[in-house]
């Protein structure tokens, strides 16, 4: 008998007798063949206590070192913004955490109306008038959106933006295999998508075309001169991926003529958890609420009369259509988005966007401390709004990361590590409202020193490696 | 407004449903969850006020000036934004989002939540869903910052305790599974099952074949042929034999050189083992298919048969069924994927690597472990045939959803090999169990076994023989049963079985638990035979009645109009 599992000797044995079989290996030879019966105990340790397994998931915990443990300047698609105590507070309760999607929509009301709830607030923040209730996550929502391209105007050509985060462009590229699309990438200019470029890669046979806002480089993409471009003379469906909170201050995709506006959702009050679980919105103009993948919850009455919400439009879905729905998702991301839509109701109307605001002031003030430090440069000098990046010409950026990070502060990304042979000296840098003026002052000095220990030759790291050695 | 008397003679009076004002006169009701002892009152309506309170939105809440948040002084020198973002690039009107206190927004969430059904209060045998006991001992190790506040880019040297949980967690997924590579990658179920029919392809493709058939019995579940359709291919349906198992003649009139593979769940989702599984492996096999397996009901076997030693190629695991991930009303979730030698080369990026270290001068051996993102940093490149050398490429971001592995890790330390095959068989156990307890209490006479006599860790039942005797339907039933404190099995699936009722009652659960259920489908049925309209009219206790989901597809109201 295990910690979770229910029944007694005494009870199997009444359980047994009340079956038929003298023991459950008897109930499973019944229905399993003998030579595909495991004849040996499965290669997995002896159980464990509950405080040993509490203290194990500890030591492993304390080999991270995770954004309490450092000042984290790492941002490229997950962001340490701070997460309310409310929000721990209403995922721990048993009523969202245990059950399975609403199946049963009268003892389900509590989590219909949070989806619905939910949509109406990814409608607000994108300016777009339908929503699903979410996906799994950022960048298989941007290849979710493509298929619905391909489901709208049965075109093969996806036309991506270099902007687009690499995971994205990389998921796009192995899910559009399955759906026959092909991939192009439109380079940057400047920092941001090279505007002639993609009106180019951009024609009668483009079914979508994807850009990314702010992009990976964090600089704030002209969208809608980009889905201006993306129309002249194309059927394409303007895909665009925000970082949702940057909507506090950027012109939302419902009006710059993006089609179908997606992203990682984990900004919204959801932890790094090291990459998930988070969630992804999914927002549409009115015309592909059909084509929609996910679910979605709609408003209805009962049969008194009483309001309430069910899962609507489910003719769109595996269930039901099978083969012929319009995406094969099912289990998808609830919790995630409750902790989405509750945070969106704590910041507010106001509180939106004087976040925003404090991300851009502090951000520009990061990237103009930075940019004074001798030998870092940035990498372009267009908007930014959460994320910048600079250029260390001649500096070994991973070595600089790791004398920055010994001393307790991390700089931010490599960008040799996504964009190795393009942007070797690189780092993007990303700002949240945990990180303070005194905070970026250290990460300048740190970075600086680091530049300087490099140029003479005496990093920490090198005296390291020469001890070990 | 309909009227209904209480015919149960359980002690309460009639009520009149629908009118608010009988709220305040009605009986105890019996907490959501089979082993609540007190007596049912029946049919009636709520006692709780809270979860009959007119629906209001936190939007319609909302009121000018209200707030929750309080932004920190931006401390740096402020720049007119004029300068620094162009205005064309600016939001002109604020998101119309809501505008309420704290206080308030609690209160709201947690009236919410008492509107919802949920495992911790109540019996769950939603069939093919597993809903088994959450440990809460999940809920603060995945809460450690070390995990939850760790960055998904931080390097290396910083993450080997995050490393050494999924290094960790696919070695022990490997042996159950019986197959030796695993991605931890997918985010669901549905999303490893992408992964998989992409595999199957990679690996026919490179092999110079085209094959084009999905063969999926008519039991599957509705992710196995959408998937089909989003990764390129077509479904090639396969019937099922009498015995509930795939009809061999079929499959083999259907399995030739065009089969790239075929997806079967096993014990189907009829719960029943299928015993000729290495028949059908050989036959795949035969023509060059790949076989892939959809986990789902991994908690049937669990220690007991294994996959790839019945065959299988590709094993998709739902970490939120078999290994205790709480569902969240609808995920989060997580799909990694097994497979077997042959299509280890195409699994998605990263992968985990765990390197030895030499030791440092008399030292104990060390260890690192390696994400590798490029398959040209895998020990002999792309052609080396180690696993990802030829990889499809990613399914999402990072590498998959950390905080579900960190979970599930915990719990399998938790059960231990053995643990992981009690549980199994108590599963088993349970479900063969309340076989035989609907049998003695008469149940299956109205609503009779669809297949077969034993049953693994889920049964099917039909509602045909209740429709036709008693005059209530399957959705009808399971109505009925929310007023009993039971949420419903899965209804209306597998398709191929008449008003189906898939149940499954998990290893967590107590016979007394099980006993309940039982007694109380018969007393609906009891119930039905006197009077079916008092199943026909159900639901009574709960936050609303039966609602109109014809009217709410046909003209979607699917977000708030805020003024
Ligand atoms: C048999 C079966 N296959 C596949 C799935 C899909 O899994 P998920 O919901 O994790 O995508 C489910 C779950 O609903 C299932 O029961």
């Amino acid at each position: 008998m295990t910690r979770y599992t229910t029944a007694t000797d005494a009870d199997r044995e009444a359980m047994l007798a009340a079956v038929g079989v003298a023991s459950i290996d008897e109930l499973l030879a019944e229905q399993i063949p003998q030579a595909l019966l495991l004849d040996r105990p499965l290669d997995i340790p002896e159980g464990l206590s509950e405080q040993e397994v509490n203290a194990e998931l500890g030591r492993l915990a304390a080999k991270n070192t995770s954004a309490e443990d450092e000042v984290t300047f790492l941002g490229a698609g997950m962001y340490d913004h701070y997460v309310p105590s409310i929000i721990d507070m209403l995922l721990g309760r048993s009523e969202f955490l245990t059950p399975y999607t609403p199946y049963q929509p009268e003892v389900s009301q509590g989590g219909l109306q949070v989806m619905f709830e939910y949509q109406t607030a990814i409608s607000e923040l994108t300016a777009l008038p339908v929503s699903n209730a979410s996906v799994y996550e950022g960048p298989s929502a941007v290849a979710a959106a493509a298929y619905l391209a391909k489901l709208v105007n049965s075109k093969t050509g996806i036309v991506v933006s270099a902007g687009v985060h690499p995971h994205t462009i990389q998921t796009l590229e192995t899910l559009a295999v399955g759906y026959g699309s092909t991939v192009t990438v439109v380079p940057l200019k400047d920092g941001v998508t090279d505007l002639d470029a993609w009106s180019a890669a951009v024609d009668g046979d483009t079914s979508a075309a994807i850009l990314q806002q702010p992009n990976f480089l964090g600089a704030v993409e002209d969208v809608q001169a980009l889905s201006d471009a993306a129309k002249d003379d194309s059927p394409a469906v303007v895909i665009g991926a925000y970082d949702p909170i940057t909507l506090g201050v950027l012109a939302p995709p419902g009006e710059t003529d993006v089609d179908v506006a997606v992203g990682e959702g984990q900004t919204l009050g959801n932890r790094l958890d090291f990459g998930g679980p988070s969630f992804g919105f999914f927002a549409a103009r009115e015309a592909f609420l059909r084509r929609m993948p996910g679910r979605i919850a709609g408003e209805t009455v009962d049969v008194d009369g009483r309001r309430g919400f069910v899962l609507t439009l489910q003719t769109r879905e595996q269930h039901i259509r099978r083969e012929k729905a319009t995406s094969n998702i099912c289990t998808s991301q609830a919790l995630n988005a409750l902790a989405g839509v509750v945070y969106l109701g704590w910041l507010g109307r106001e509180g939106l966007p004087e976040l925003a605001n404090l991300l851009v002031q502090r951000t520009h003030y990061a990237r103009t401390t930075l940019a004074a430090v001798d030998g870092v440069e940035l990498l372009h000098d267009q908007p930014v709004v959460r994320e910048f990046a600079l250029r260390l010409p001649g500096v070994d950026v991973p070595q600089l990361v790791a004398y920055v990070q010994d001393h307790g502060v991390n700089p931010g990304l490599a960008l040799s590590r996504t964009h190795a042979g393009v942007h070797d000296d690189g780092l993007l840098v990303a700002l949240t409202e945990q990180r303070t003026k005194e905070q970026i002052d250290e990460l300048a000095r740190l970075v600086g020193e680091a530049i300087q220990s490099q140029r003479s030759g005496t990093t920490d790291a090198a005296a390291r490696t020469e001890v070990s050695a | 407004m309909s009227t209904t008397e209480n015919t149960t003679g359980r002690g309460t009076k009639d009520v009149h449903i629908g009118d608010d004002s009988a709220i305040a006169r009605e009986a105890v009701l019996p907490a959501a969850g089979g082993s609540d002892p007190r007596p049912l009152a029946a049919p009636t309506t709520s006692v709780n006020p809270i979860q009959r309170d007119h629906a209001t939105t936190i939007f319609e809440k909302g009121v000018e000036g209200r707030r929750a948040f309080v932004a920190p002084a931006t401390g740096v020198p402020e720049v007119a934004l004029d300068e620094i973002l162009p205005a064309k690039l600016r939001r002109t009107t604020p998101a119309r989002l809501p505008q309420v206190t704290e206080p308030e927004l609690v209160r709201h969430y947690v009236r919410l939540s008492r509107r919802n059904f949920d495992l911790d209060t109540g019996f769950y045998p939603l069939g093919s869903c597993t809903m088994k006991y959450n440990p809460r001992l999940h809920e603060r190790v995945g809460a450690l910052p070390g995990h939850s506040r760790l960055h998904p880019f931080q390097t290396q040297d910083h993450a080997q305790g995050a490393l050494e949980v999924m290094y960790g967690l696919e070695r022990q997924l490997a042996e159950v599974s019986g197959l030796p590579h695993v991605c931890l990658q997918p985010s669901a179920g549905s999303h490893g099952e992408l992964a998989g029919v992409l595999l199957a392809r990679a690996y026919h493709e490179a092999r110079g074949e085209n094959r084009r058939k999905v063969l999926t019995p008519d039991t599957a579940h509705g992710t196995n042929p959408a998937t089909v359709t989003m990764a390129g291919l077509e479904v090639v349906k396969v019937a099922t034999n009498p015995d509930g198992g795939v009809d061999i003649d079929d499959l083999r009139a259907k399995a030739d050189d065009d089969v790239a593979l075929i997806m079967l769940t096993n014990p189907n989702t009829l719960g029943i083992f299928d015993p000729n599984i290495e028949e059908i492996a050989s036959i795949v096999h035969g023509v060059g298919g790949v076989l892939y397996y959809d986990g789902a009901n991994l908690n049937a076997i669990m220690g007991i048969t294994r996959p790839g030693d019945m065959g299988f190629d590709i094993v998709h695991f739902n970490l939120h069924k078999s290994f205790t991930q709480p569902h969240g009303g609808g995920g989060p979730g997580s799909g990694p994927i097994a497979v077997s030698d042959r299509i280890a080369p195409y699994v998605p990026v990263p992968v985990i690597r765990r390197e030895e270290l030499a030791p440092a001068n008399g030292a104990a051996a060390e260890h690192r472990f390696e994400l590798i993102s490029d398959p040209a940093d895998l020990p002999g490149g792309v052609d080396g045939g180690e696993p990802g050398s030829r990889s499809i490429g990613k399914l999402r971001g990072f590498q998959g959803n950390y905080g579900v592995f960190v979970r599930c890790y915990a719990y399998i330390l938790s059960l231990g090999g053995s643990g992981l095959k009690d549980a199994s068989e108590v599963a088993v156990l349970n479900a063969n169990y309340l076989l035989a307890k609907l049998e003695e209490l008469g149940v299956r006479e109205h609503l009779p076994l669809a297949f077969g006599t034993r049953c693994m860790h889920e049964f099917v039942i039909s509602g045909g023989p209740m429709k036709r005797d008693l005059g209530i339907k399957t959705l009808d039933l399971a109505k009925r049963l929310l007023d009993h404190g039971f949420h419903p099995p899965t209804v209306y699936f597998p398709l191929l079985v008449e008003e189906a009722l898939l149940i499954e009652p998990v290893e967590t659960e107590a016979r007394e638990t099980l006993d309940a259920f039982a007694e109380a489908l018969a007393e609906i049925l009891r119930e039905a035979a006197e009077d079916p309209t008092i199943a026909q009219n159900a639901p009574y206790s709960t936050p609303v009645r039966r609602l109109d989901e014809a009217g709410a597809a046909k003209k979607p109201r699917i977000r708030q109009a805020i003024a």
